[in-house]
């Protein structure tokens, strides 16, 4: 194994690992925030889980970008050809 | 462990290689399009059992397309109610057995970005003019002019990779697991892809709405809007 792809993994897993904790601390605020409202305005329950599941969604995938990254990395390396 | 960004040729169509995903894309435009061709054979005024599922999926797809765009649906219900139908059909294709969803491959996903990049440019000239279009482009101020361009490419990329990653990802997660674990293990994460399936299609038509809505010409504030939804 040499130090092309060495880097390429341990930078595969700090993309993925680094990148996992801005969503997940984002997504708890977002569920967090969602509860409170639902608890207010139990009548509003419809409105605001379809926007938070688009919301959720939405977050998600800034994890996801990192995982392509990853992906690309481990499988795509134009480096390492 | 197969690279889940290549994908091989079944067999080649003349100079043309055909890969598992372009004959499941088929499958799915074969069926849609039967379907459709079936139900609407004959349609009545008193609808059918069959024909009132069908004109619930129609005017769910009408009501958030007043809801998200606010102008009156029925130029863009084609365009976007196909686009949702198709890309929650591919992901919901891995319930057959045997069968991979198509848009965990990244050239189904490019192709769809590119159908929603030319539709926004299709539907701002048609409605506004080629000069209205392109006033568009300065919309705040004619200092976002660079930015504005930059983002109609970069905007069409990340809705490539969100769906690309979203599904691709499940599926990828599932052979892996797969791998390690037995027959059952695997069940539950099938659940949660195929809500992310739902979720990922419905986000991309929502996207694709935003964008259109972002270069048509406003509607007259004096039409009214939402005939027959009642506002409390």
């Amino acid at each position: 194994m040499n130090w092309l792809a060495f880097c390429s993994i341990a930078s595969a897993a700090i993309a993925v690992s680094f990148g996992a904790i801005g969503p997940a601390l984002a997504e708890g605020r977002a569920v967090a925030a969602a509860m409170d409202a639902i608890a207010r305005q139990p009548e509003a329950a419809p409105t605001i889980s379809r926007t938070l599941f688009v919301g959720l969604a939405m977050i998600e995938t800034m994890a996801i970008y990192c995982l392509v990254i990853a992906l690309l990395l481990l499988f795509a390396n134009p480096l390492l050809k | 462990m197969n690279s889940p960004l290549a994908s091989n040729a079944l067999f080649h169509l003349g100079p043309v290689p055909i890969t598992e995903a372009v004959l499941a894309m088929w499958g799915i435009m074969l069926v849609l399009v039967l379907i459709s061709v079936v139900v609407t054979r004959r349609l009545q005024i008193i609808p059918s059992r069959t024909q009132a599922v069908f004109e619930l999926i129609v005017s769910t797809v009408d009501s958030q397309i007043r809801d998200t765009m606010g102008v009156e649906p029925q130029p863009y219900r084609a365009f976007i109610g196909t686009l949702f139908l198709t890309i929650f059909t591919a992901n919901w294709c891995s319930l057959i057995p045997g069968v991979e969803p198509p848009t965990a491959n990244i050239e189904t996903d490019a192709a769809l970005a590119l159908l929603v990049f030319v539709a926004v440019i299709w539907f701002g000239i048609k409605s506004a003019g080629l000069g209205g279009y392109l006033a568009t482009f300065a919309s705040p101020s004619p200092i976002m002019i660079p930015l504005n361009f930059i983002e109609s490419v970069t905007r069409t990329f990340s809705l490539l990779v969100r769906l690309f990653g979203n599904v691709m990802s499940g599926v990828f997660m599932i052979s892996i697991v797969l791998t390690l674990a037995g027959l059952f293990v695997p069940i539950p994460l099938m659940a949660l892809d195929l809500l992310i399936g739902a979720v990922q299609a419905y986000i991309f038509a929502v996207l694709a709405m935003v964008f259109i809505a972002g270069v048509i010409a406003k509607p007259k504030p004096s039409v009214p809007l939402q005939q027959g939804k009642t506002t409390p």
